[in-house]
């Protein structure tokens, strides 16, 4: 009886071996089943992302330090952000470190694309039907809490090493924000504004459109800016199942204690994630000026 | 006389899960108190019957949770009723589906708010032409509609402002000329000029019985403000607990309160002020030797007659015949009750 109380009623060690071998065994027969069919669609994803880094890549460095600085600029409105934008730029390439940089930047910029591709329509389904907010909230709070290595798993698993699998981790991570925030940010909506809207006649996609996203668009902005920041937060894991980019070399610095390489790698991904995330956040704030009460 | 434009009928609405079953209960006589303390349900509206005649400005007045704001959005069908049948020009409101409710909203009824419900991020021309956007009017002809309404309102020069540059009175402008570019002929006004000061909102009332006037809509307006409810209302009608107590012209409103609800409601009137001559007038056709004063005049006007005279006046009309007379005596009885 006190044996009861000190020691779990564990199942037995038989019988977790068989559980796990059977799961395994399981996944891995998928996986040799289909893991080549599902590795086809993401074909499409793959070309352009390579294709992206390549233009990044083999574009004389001058032009894209150029087209660069004016998005920084028209993002921000910053002289002071391009400028410092173009020391960094500079500092990263006279380090040798341009490549990589290019490569984040291109792998950063799909999984954004595609976060925000995925993400806001998801964010307007769960923001019309408490149904679907209490289905997906869950599986958000998995996505963001559960460590990535125990999702990687997997993925490598289905998909191997490389760029893809690395591409799905990151959009994991960092997809959920951007979901929460166009489902709050409609859910915030004035709720007189809507039924003003309703009222004239408005049918839902009229609503949608007119009302409900202009007015979540500052707030979903700044789901998009947290989703940068989050995919940034990624690269270093994304390089250890084959992802390119300024984190292989901090990992390689990790592993034979280059204390310099790691530094000035990891300060190249700290000057990407500052750019991205003044550029983002003031070009959220302008799109809120209306909010204001700027009197002319 | 008129014809009716909307008829409301035995219309209940209970907000709560089993609302259904619970409109038997108030049909036995449960009431808002009560169902709320025993069952749990907020009564909105108990068996309203209220027939409004076109072209008339037809006030509902109540304090809140009265649900004068959920009666008005049963016109329109911004809320679902539990129970009864709401009529504009006999087509039952209730019944539409999806999409007539839709077409009916766009061009049968237009709403005023509040707190104006204006879209923040558009600016004042393109507010107005909401409806008109809405039902697909083509850009240009919108936007001739739109400066119309922005002109008769007396908003020229801030169509392209958006509404937080705007004082709270002009922004309520936009949300009347947002309901008039629609060319309704139901007007809808919740509260419409009750989150405005004194001075504007004064300003406001005199331009909507100017601009009614001309328009002569249908309009249904909400308020717990009785000074402009007296202003503005053909009919008043006042909702206590989710009943209607009593509807009527203004004076008989006045002078004969259907309960206490409407006595305590109506005791701190200037009535002198409200009341015009011709409803306390002795309307025999015989004048008396005394001054003239109009029939519409308020009694308040004629007071320092009266007072100077000291004696019976004769009440003409607008043409200036003699239609009956007035005493000191009714004035005084009157005021006395006040």
């Amino acid at each position: 009886m006190i044996e009861f109380f000190t020691t779990f009623p564990e199942m037995s060690k038989a019988g977790l071996r068989l559980f796990k071998k059977t799961v395994d065994g399981a996944y891995r027969n998928f996986s040799r089943e289909y893991g080549d069919a599902i590795e086809s669609i993401f074909d499409p994803i793959l070309y352009f992302l390579v294709w992206f880094e390549k233009l990044l890549q083999n574009s004389p460095w001058p032009i894209v330090i150029l087209v660069f600085l004016v998005l920084i600029y028209f993002g921000s409105r910053s002289i002071y952000l391009t400028i410092g934008s173009f020391v960094a730029l500079i500092l990263i390439g006279y380090f040798g470190m341009w490549e990589d940089t290019m490569s984040t930047v291109s792998i950063i910029g799909v999984c954004t694309f595609i976060s925000i591709g995925l993400g806001i329509p998801i964010g307007i389904l769960m923001s019309g039907s408490d149904r679907a907010r209490s289905l997906v909230s869950p599986v958000l709070d998995i996505m963001q809490t559960m460590p990535s290595f125990v999702y990687l798993i997997p993925v490598v698993m289905l998909l191997g090493i490389g760029k893809i699998p690395g591409l799905l981790a990151v959009v994991i991570y960092a997809i959920p924000p951007i979901i929460r925030l166009t489902d709050l940010g409609i859910r915030e909506v004035d709720k007189e504004v809507l039924e003003a809207a309703d009222a004239f006649g408005a049918n839902r996609r009229q609503k949608l459109f007119r009302v409900q996203l202009p007015l979540a668009l500052p707030t979903i902005f700044a789901g998009i800016n947290q989703t940068i920041m989050m995919a940034l937060a990624m690269v270093v894991i994304a390089s250890m199942i084959g992802v390119k980019g300024l984190g292989q070399p901090v990992l390689k610095a990790i592993a034979n204690q280059y204390f310099t390489m790691g530094l000035l790698n990891g300060l190249a991904i700290v000057a990407l994630a500052i750019i991205f995330d003044r550029v983002s956040q003031s070009y959220g704030k302008r799109l809120q000026q209306h909010r204001a009460g700027s009197r002319e | 006389m008129s014809k009716v434009k909307i008829k409301i009928q035995k219309l209940y609405k209970i907000f709560g899960s089993k609302a259904k079953e619970m409109t038997q209960e108030v049909k036995k006589g449960v009431d808002k108190d009560e169902l709320l303390a025993k069952y749990n349900h907020v009564l909105g509206l108990d068996n309203i019957n209220l027939d409004i005649e076109e072209q008339t400005i037809q006030v509902v007045m109540g304090l809140s949770g009265s649900g004068k704001s959920t009666l008005i959005r049963h016109i329109n069908r911004l809320i679902e009723p539990t129970e009864g049948v709401v009529l504009v020009d006999n087509q039952d409101v209730t019944k539409l589906d999806k999409n007539e409710l839709l077409d009916f909203r766009r061009t049968r009824t237009g709403m005023v708010f509040q707190r104006f419900g204006l879209f923040p991020h558009q600016n004042i021309i393109d507010n107005v032409q909401l409806g008109l956007s809405i039902k697909g009017v083509e850009k240009a002809e919108a936007n001739e509609t739109a400066m119309f309404w922005i002109d008769k309102v007396g908003l020229n020069g801030f169509e392209y402002k958006f509404p937080n540059q705007l004082s709270g009175g002009m922004q309520q402008r936009v949300g009347l000329a947002r309901a008039l570019a629609n060319d309704p002929d139901i007007l809808l006004m919740d509260e419409a000029f009750s989150a405005l000061d004194p001075l504007i909102r004064s300003d406001m009332q005199d331009q909507l019985l100017e601009l009614q006037k001309n328009l002569k809509k249908t309009i249904m307006f909400i308020t717990h403000d009785l000074d402009e409810a007296l202003k503005l209302g053909d009919q008043i009608a006042i909702l206590n607990g989710g009943k209607l107590v009593q509807n009527g012209k203004p004076e008989e409103i006045l002078l004969n309160p259907a309960d206490d609800y409407v006595t305590k409601f109506v005791q701190d009137v200037n009535r002198a002020k409200v009341l015009k001559v011709k409803s306390i007038m002795i309307s025999n056709g015989q004048g008396t030797e005394g001054p003239k004063v109009n029939m519409n005049d308020s009694i308040e006007s004629c007071l320092p007659i009266i007072l100077d005279t000291r004696s019976s006046l004769s009440v003409v009309d607008d043409q200036n015949n003699i239609v009956g007379s007035i005493s000191d005596k009714e004035v005084a009885s009157i005021l006395r009750n006040n």
